[in-house]
């Protein structure tokens, strides 16, 4: 294939988008770095970097707290981000957009503040076979303290979920449906509009887990129409430990806080607390403001860039990467949906994932070896482990050639 | 760092053609070693006469590096003390961890050495050590939990 052509025809300005990631210029062992782990976390902007950096050398102070200077630029900064992020996924207002530490805080939160309350015995949750563990153990630990079943959605050999094998486990004791955007293990891009609009029909209430889905598609929470929706800063090109939980407002205002402290509260007695009003009531403590700014920045240079350039080079990148991987013999890529985010989770047979992390390490190919934190996944396609590379829209053609010819080596070692 | 010193020809040979691997019937220990991190798994048998190892054979799923320790940790072990064995377990936890130690006197085990370059591999070759160790210094190995490199 003649890469210069394709990266043309996608019209993107992948080298020009490079410059703005400074770790993508690191040279390792005397090679250049192939980042094609960003499934497990996506790198930063200068943008974001600066963002943060000029909060921490200039504004730094706690925030809704001070009437000095410094205090009020944190918390317009801070406050600013949310309004960033509100837009980004369309929520209804800013009272809807939460701050968490990253999607499986926010998994966390419903569970405990929306479901434990709700749920007894005979209630049901409904999950699918593909999550990430942060989409089964919270549900699992709400199941333990109230004595709902968790009842688990199949997939098909794909790796697709199918709204009517959803739908025909959604029942009268469903009382809330919980499924990734995108699988993080195998790459599929759910029909949630549709599973939504199942559950909803219904009046089971829905969370969408969407932390493998923000950096490649378009969000718009109002549209999908679910309850709740989650993600994380770090894979979306900002800091770690920051992340989004969008909640109707609605619902949000009927759950108690998760957590106490300062910050959720108006006013504390010794006999009685009154609770500060959405999003405050849960973010109790002073929160990662700098995170917050920095995630706001990632957001703000997603707005400044060219998006459906971005994702059409992301499924250029994918399509490219399938076709070469797929001419490797031996080689089985595990999730073949139709419709898939730009990642590829394969297998090599004789080469185990981990020895083949090993090997593309040393050819400064950065790629996730594992289980991926979806270990049903794993046992569904009988595979202790694979081998995943998820693609950001400043990878490149070359960086897959790399790839492939990393694996072939690698066959032929243990050839 | 090179591969080839990761993966010598006694590694991947022990990798292709494990020794020792397979069911023990009559085992009087049988223990299981996990790493959670990559998913490896292996059970440990062993077969004793008195103090001594009388047989040894390991089943599991593993990388070539979990893989081929396990083979060549069965091949050292066999007919040792338990003394002997837990001493040897000493030595080869210092050669995966030490860049002073040579190997010299521990033969075809000396190959694991490459593998402390390689700082995220040092759990894979360790592994069926930990749970031959754990099981060698149980009184009752029978009764022993799974290990864990977490």
């Amino acid at each position: 294939m003649n890469n210069t052509a394709l990266a043309t025809d996608s019209g993107f300005d992948v080298y020009g988008v490079r410059r703005d990631f400074p770790v993508l210029a690191r040279v390792l062992r005397g090679k250049p770095l192939a980042y094609l782990d960003n499934g497990a976390s996506a790198q930063r902007p200068n943008a974001v970097i600066d963002a943060v950096d000029d909060y921490e050398r200039r504004h730094h102070s706690n925030i809704h707290r001070g009437v000095h200077t410094l205090s009020q630029e944190a918390t317009g900064l801070y406050e600013a981000a949310r309004d960033r992020l509100v837009r980004f996924v369309n929520a209804g207002s800013r009272h809807e957009l939460i701050f968490v530490r990253g999607t499986t805080e926010a998994i966390n939160l419903v569970a405990q503040s929306y479901a434990r309350p709700l749920l007894g015995s005979g209630d049901e949750i409904l999950i699918t076979h593909l999550e990430h563990h942060a989409n089964i153990v919270p549900w699992q630990l709400v199941c333990e303290q109230t004595g709902a079943k968790l009842v688990v959605a199949p997939i098909d050999e794909h790796g697709e979920v199918h709204v009517e094998a959803v739908e025909a486990l959604m029942n009268e004791r469903t009382r809330l449906f919980a499924c990734a955007h995108v699988s993080n293990a195998l790459g599929t891009v759910l029909p949630v509009k549709r599973l939504v609009a199942a559950a909803k029909s219904r009046g089971i209430v829905t969370l969408v887990d969407g932390a493998q889905a923000v950096p490649h598609v378009a969000v718009d929470v109002q549209d999908l129409g679910c309850d709740f929706y989650c993600f994380s800063g770090h894979k979306l090109f900002g800091p770690t430990g920051i992340g989004v939980l969008y909640g109707r407002e609605a619902i949000l205002e009927r759950m108690p806080p998760w957590q106490g402290g300062g910050d959720m509260i108006l006013a504390v007695t010794f006999a009685k607390t009154t609770y500060n009003s959405l999003p405050y009531k849960f973010e109790a403590g002073t929160p990662n403001i700098s995170g917050a700014i920095g995630l706001g920045a990632a957001v703000q240079y997603l707005d400044g860039m060219d998006l459906a350039g971005a994702h059409a080079h992301e499924h250029a990148l994918l399509a490219y990467a399938t076709a070469s991987l797929s001419k490797i013999d031996d080689l089985r890529i595990v999730g073949t949906a139709r419709t898939k985010a730009s990642l590829v989770s394969f297998v090599v047979e004789g080469v185990h994932p981990h020895d083949l992390g090993t090997i593309l390490d040393e050819d400064a190919i950065a790629i996730r070896t594992g289980h991926h934190c979806a270990m049903p996944v794993m046992d569904f396609f009988r595979v202790p482990a694979t081998a995943r590379a998820s693609f950001a829209f400043y990878n490149t053609f070359e960086e897959i050639d790399r790839l492939s010819a990393a694996v072939q080596r690698a066959r032929s070692i243990f050839a | 760092m090179e591969l080839n010193d990761l993966y010598r020809d006694v590694i991947l040979d022990h990798n292709r053609r494990p020794r020792n691997f397979g069911p023990l019937d009559a085992a009087d220990a049988s223990i299981e070693g996990f790493n959670p991190m990559c998913g490896d798994r292996l059970t440990v048998r062993l077969k004793m006469a008195g103090d001594a190892i009388a047989d040894i054979r390991f089943e599991g799923q593993g990388c070539a590096i979990s893989t081929a320790s396990a083979s060549l940790m069965t091949e050292a072990v066999k007919g040792k003390t338990r003394a002997e064995a837990i001493a040897l377990f000493d030595r080869v936890h210092h050669l995966l961890t030490d860049d002073a130690a040579c190997g010299d006197e521990l033969g075809k085990l000396a190959a694991l050495s490459g593998v402390r370059e390689f700082p995220a591999r040092v759990k894979c070759a360790s592994l069926c050590w930990h749970t031959l160790a754990s099981a060698l210094r149980s009184a009752d190995p029978r009764a022993l939990p799974a290990v864990s490199t977490e």
